[in-house]
């Protein structure tokens, strides 16, 4: 503002600290690419002697990997859908309908929010061992299927929609069902969007409850599957297999927040919460 | 126009007074409200339950058939110098993890509030990156920067220091394992601070720029006292994380060099894995306990300070 000066050094303090921020990426590709005789050789290197794919190959052709890849795909997929289903029903209902019981119901995800998972993780279990579902793909996706994050989302974008809109189609004629389905979610796009990358996120990055959930290793998703992979390394060190496996399980969540960056921040901002 | 007006004026109170959705929305509720009975409300009362019962997991197909036990996990918790150990790790971790997380996001949106107009999408976005990771790809990353040989002692040996076995090392490990914490929550804090500061009026800035306050008086006096409610919710929101930690220990030492750096919820987890379902609900209630006091002084505190 005053002098050129300011922003010089600004923006190179920025730039050293964004640096500083990234580094573990770099490390995670540059470690990633790296052949094993390598690694062995030079630890602490930062950049590979030579760049090869091979970990990836290996860590492909091993069994397993890929059951874990595909489990993370489905169980993302479940819950994404059930979340834009499910909270867009609840933050309608929430947000624009006048009914019995409303104050309980928002408590309800009020406290779905709040309380810590490592309260009640352990009688959760209880029940997934009751329904029959320890060890099953719906026994994880289960717990997140409706996520208090994703009603809050929806029930302030459906807030932001004037209430003549509603009342107009209500004098048509139009029943709740009708409106919600020809005049809330055709509006809902952007918040749709949100939902589901906050979703995926929560779904894609959950580690706990898959670690307790999933007991054996047909139905581990990666997260799951890639520690299990790393306490097994440390016992051969083979790193560059293991850190090909890191690549592999935070690349779609950092191509989609590249590109999707604004979704991120709005999901963030609106509700306070990750 | 007139005519909906005067629809709306008979209309609207006979749908407001009596509320006319209860079915309807219950039917728009049902998923939720199956998930929350099943996965929350029926989970924390049992967990108050168990708590106080001697179940183990041998008891899992029977959860009914299991013995009062009073308040004796309790007992036999605060009696238990691990968790005692457990607790006191914790609340380093809030301790020194909260303050240094916020002053790093405070900071960074200053500075991105501040006079840089290029490049602002993409530095936020390069701090915000680690939140988003998988914590799994990064703690895998840490455990080798920071190994004997590893690239962090590489760079020290460049500087002619010997590095220590950071994670084996009884006093080295936790602040290497905080260290994680913050670098994973401080994009969260910056976010938050940067929409607190874009609610700062430009003009009351430029007033009192125009009046002669320099930039640190104008920080001191007008920004900081502007955006105290972000600040309360950022504190918060991370001491609420923070006394959670569970990824960053686990994976990184599991809780050990001797105990130095497990928390709380990793506590409840390794007595969950040993089957001592009782024990581990007990803890777990306690953490619940500490979260919710946490959260409500701090609500307390900032509410009568502004």
């Amino acid at each position: 503002m005053t002098s050129r000066l300011r922003p010089a050094v600004l923006y190179a303090a920025l730039i050293v600290l964004a640096l500083v921020t990234i580094l573990p990426f770099i490390w995670v590709i540059s470690g990633s690419l790296r052949t094993t005789s390598d690694i062995q050789a030079n630890p602490g290197a930062w950049l590979p002697s030579e760049v090869t794919l091979d970990n990836f190959a290996r860590l492909f052709s091993r069994n397993g990997f890929s059951t874990f890849l595909g489990n993370s795909v489905i169980v993302a997929i479940v819950i994404v859908i059930g979340n834009i289903i499910a909270a867009s029903m609840a933050g309608f209902a929430l947000a624009k309908l006048e009914f019995r019981g409303k104050r309980v119901a928002f408590a309800a995800v009020l406290i779905a929010l709040m309380v810590p998972f490592s309260a009640t993780f352990v009688p959760q279990f209880v029940v997934t061992v009751q329904l029959g579902l320890v060890d099953t793909l719906a026994g994880i996706a289960l717990p997140s299927l409706v996520l208090p994050i994703s009603i809050f989302i929806m029930r302030q974008f459906a807030a932001s929609i004037p209430d003549e809109l509603l009342e107009a189609a209500r004098i048509d004629g139009a029943n709740e069902v009708r409106i919600f389905f020809q005049i809330f979610l055709p509006l809902a796009g952007p918040a749709v969007a949100t939902v589901t990358i906050m979703s995926f996120l929560a779904s894609w990055n959950n580690f706990i409850w898959p670690l307790i959930v999933a007991q054996s290793a047909d139905s581990y998703t990666l997260p799951v599957g890639l520690a299990a992979m790393s306490q097994a390394a440390q016992n051969v060190t083979d790193y560059g297999l293991v850190l090909a496996g890191a690549v592999i399980v935070m690349l779609p969540v950092l191509v989609l927040f590249l590109f999707l960056q604004r979704y991120f921040v709005q999901g963030i901002v609106s509700t306070g919460l990750k | 126009m007139a005519f909906a007006v005067q629809l709306n004026k008979t209309g609207a109170p006979r749908t407001r007074r009596r509320p006319a959705h209860t079915g309807i929305a219950w039917l728009f509720l049902a998923p939720f409200a199956v998930i929350f009975v099943v996965f929350s409300a029926i989970p924390i009362i049992s967990s108050l339950a168990i708590s106080v019962t001697d179940m183990r997991s041998a008891d899992l197909q029977t959860p009914f058939g299991v013995n009062f036990a009073g308040l004796e996990n309790y007992v036999a918790l605060v009696s238990d110098g691990n968790f005692v150990r457990a607790i006191l790790n914790t609340l380093l971790f809030v301790v020194i993890g909260v303050p240094v997380t916020m002053a790093v996001g405070f900071a960074l949106a200053l500075v991105l509030n501040s006079g840089i107009r290029r490049f602002r999408s993409v530095f936020r976005g390069l701090f915000y990156a680690p939140v988003v990771t998988n914590i799994v790809s990064v703690a895998l990353i840490w455990q080798y920067a920071f190994n004997q040989n590893g690239t962090v002692n590489e760079v020290l040996a460049n500087l002619g220091f010997a590095g220590p076995n950071w994670l084996g090392d009884e006093n080295l490990a936790m602040p290497v394992v905080i260290l994680l914490g913050i670098w994973r929550n401080f994009g969260t804090a910056m976010l938050l601070f940067l929409a607190g500061l874009q609610s700062v009026p430009e003009d009351v800035q430029e007033a009192a720029a125009l009046d002669g306050a320099g930039p640190w008086r104008r920080l001191w006096s007008m920004t900081i006292p502007l955006i105290m409610p972000t600040t309360l919710l950022v504190s918060v929101l991370l001491s609420v994380f923070f006394l959670q930690v569970f990824d960053e220990p686990y994976l990184l030492t599991n809780g050990g060099p001797l105990g130095s750096t497990e928390s709380m919820a990793l506590f409840t987890y390794h007595q969950f894995g040993f089957g001592n379902f009782g024990v581990s609900s007990a803890a777990s209630f306690i953490l619940l306990l500490i979260v919710a006091a946490v959260s409500a002084l701090q609500f307390r505190l900032l509410r009568s300070r502004s």
